[in-house]
């Protein structure tokens, strides 16, 4: 009914029909195929990993595995140290994040409060800003670490950036917004900093927590210098540190007689492209679900200040 | 009255406790740790241990490298043309998106491009290796389809430079076009309405509303960057240079690492980690400076 009532009044005007929009239609193209273009890298690599060796040296695949094989993904996984390197990961992040959501919210609630509240917060705002301007740098930062006996220890992926200053400072600001007669009632009733630092901001800040426990974890799985100087011992390696051993260096130095052996049935290049993608699958596996928080971290860095 | 309100605010000093063992740890030891700059360091005497003081001599031993002009011209000219590229990029992109009518399009877009973000050098190094091979590389094999000789992307020291600035901004420009979106979106839409109105077209509007309603966020980023003048991308470039291309890829980070933890100059290595952080802690310092002038930027 409705829809034909629609028809009949568009029917006097279909004389000029509305003009076509090139600006939209070639924007959205141009758009559409620099998207496609950003990804297309990604696909290609996932292509090669899952085509057979020969295809994949010959340059016969574009888009789509060619002669489709799981063989390099099986090379790959009958690797123990993947697998010794993939729990490194994930104990890091395990160890690392939490850690980090403690130690941000901590400092952020003290550092939130007006200096009239507090009196301090000026020194202790300086004392952390301090370290967002100067660096020790690599030398000094690695001869601390080592002098904490933390080398060849999980203790020294998981600790040395514990203490994100910019995560702080994005926490600051969120805990900003939280209205004032929140914390005065709370205050009233007797509460102390500390139950209303957990029993109101915590609770209000859940979704910057979890944006900012999201970014900390990237970050950890993402993390691969460190574990190459610190880890003196391949076998410690997190997943990205021993991808790059493997896949930039080339180092087939932990490579077993046997390994080589099965190393001939698949080629190098789909092997590499294999560890790529299986590097990558945690992020590009959570994104499409966690988008909404991806893009959250940038927003909230953006709009402070 | 002043014990009252000292011992009521003792909690939020216990807060800030861990926090700053942490950083007192982790950045301020090491920043005391900068005086190996001015020592021969022998690791096995400690970090603040009896040391042999020998002034300037590691300084001057850098300076006077033949290597060290082009490694900070290379980390100027990586980074400077990064920034550029890193600006403008995102710019044209957040507003061509914000011409898109379908929301779904326009979010579908901005997810895709966003992704490389989010994943390390050392996977998105391993693509590049790959597609950017001169024998079996994908783009290679467009190119000699053209038939173009094939250009060893990361092995040419014309080339080199370039692909860094270029696969730094398939990386990064997600990024920035999304903070300029969101300063889009902060825009009165009455502003366009009006324009409207009053006979304004597209390019009217993206001119005269779009681009001043982005001014603040585009001056802040721009300002911002310049404090990261000397960080060319130690990750990006550690995963792709060789050897071949230290004259037009070296730059100071990777160099660090090299003399520093690869040949043991532990010395010589933290007195060009120390003038790089005087000059950045300088360049940061401005910057924030302008931020605060410009736009009221404030960090704490």
């Amino acid at each position: 009914m409705n829809k034909i009532t629609t028809r009949s009044q568009l029917i006097p005007s279909s004389g000029r029909r509305k003009p076509v929009d090139w600006f939209t239609v070639i924007n959205t193209a141009f758009l559409i195929i620099a998207a496609i273009i950003c990804i297309l890298p990604l696909i290609h690599i996932i292509a090669v990993s899952f085509s057979s060796s020969s295809a994949a040296s010959a340059g016969y695949v574009k888009l789509w595995p060619v002669d489709f094989t799981w063989s390099s993904y099986e090379y790959t996984a009958s690797r123990e140290q993947f697998w010794r390197s993939m729990l490194v990961s994930i104990e890091r992040i395990a160890i690392g994040t939490p850690l980090t959501l403690f130690l941000i919210t901590l400092a952020a609630y003290p550092l939130s409060k007006e200096s009239h509240v507090f009196r301090f917060r000026a020194v202790y705002a300086w004392v952390f800003f301090i370290t967002m301007l100067f660096h020790g740098g690599l030398i000094p930062t690695y001869i601390t670490v080592k002098e904490l006996g933390l080398l060849d220890s999980i203790w020294a992926l998981a600790l040395p950036n514990a203490v994100a200053v910019f995560s702080v400072v994005l926490l600051l600001n969120f805990f900003r917004e939280v209205p004032k007669e929140l914390e005065e009632a709370a205050f009233m009733d007797g509460a102390s900093y500390w139950t209303t630092l957990w029993r109101i901001y915590v609770p209000i800040s859940k979704p910057a927590l979890a944006t900012l426990a999201l970014f900390s974890m990237v970050e950890h799985w993402n993390h691969w210098f460190d574990g190459l100087i610190y880890m003196g011992s391949p076998s410690n390696y997190p997943l990205q540190s021993y991808l790059q051993t493997i896949v930039i260096q080339q180092n087939l130095m932990n490579v077993t007689r046997e390994e080589l052996m099965s190393l001939a049935e698949v080629s190098d290049r789909t092997l590499k492209a294999s560890q790529i993608f299986l590097g990558s699958m945690p992020i590009i596996l959570a994104y499409p679900f966690l988008q909404k928080y991806f893009v959250k971290g940038i927003v909230l860095g953006s709009v402070k200040g | 009255m002043n014990i009252k309100k000292f011992r009521r605010e003792v909690p939020l000093h216990f807060m800030l406790l861990p926090g700053l063992i942490f950083i007192i740890i982790f950045s301020y030891i090491p920043m005391g740790g900068l005086v190996i700059a001015f020592q021969k360091f022998i690791p096995a005497k400690g970090l603040f241990g009896d040391q042999k003081w020998i002034g300037l001599d590691n300084f001057r031993y850098v300076f006077e490298l033949p290597s060290f002009t082009q490694i900070v011209w290379n980390t100027l000219y990586i980074s400077s043309l990064k920034l550029i590229l890193g600006l403008i990029f995102p710019i044209i992109f957040a507003i061509l998106l914000n011409e898109l009518k379908s929301q779904l399009v326009k979010r579908s877009i901005q997810t895709t491009i966003y992704l490389p973000y989010f994943l390390s050098w050392v996977v998105l190094g391993g693509i590049l290796i790959d597609i950017l091979s001169p024998s079996k590389g994908i783009i290679n094999q467009i190119i000699t389809s053209f038939d173009i000789e094939p250009i060893f992307f990361l092995g040419s020291n014309d080339w080199f430079p370039v692909t860094l600035v270029l696969s730094d901004v398939w990386k990064n420009f997600g990024y920035g076009t999304i903070v300029y979106l969101a300063a889009i979106t902060g825009i009165d839409p009455g502003l366009y309405e009006a324009a409207t109105m009053d006979g304004a077209n597209r390019w009217h509007k993206a001119w005269h509303i779009t681009i001043p309603g982005m001014r603040m966020v585009i001056v802040l980023l721009a300002v911002l960057s310049l404090g990261q003048l000397l960080n060319a991308g130690f990750d990006q470039v550690f995963n792709l240079y060789s050897p071949q291309v230290y004259e037009s890829g070296d730059i100071l980070d990777t160099f660090v690492y090299r003399i520093g933890l690869l040949d043991a100059q532990y010395g010589v290595a933290t007195a060009v980690g120390f003038f790089k952080s005087i000059v950045s802690f300088i360049l940061i310092s401005v910057s924030y400076f302008f931020a605060y002038r410009v736009a009221k930027y404030r960090i704490f």
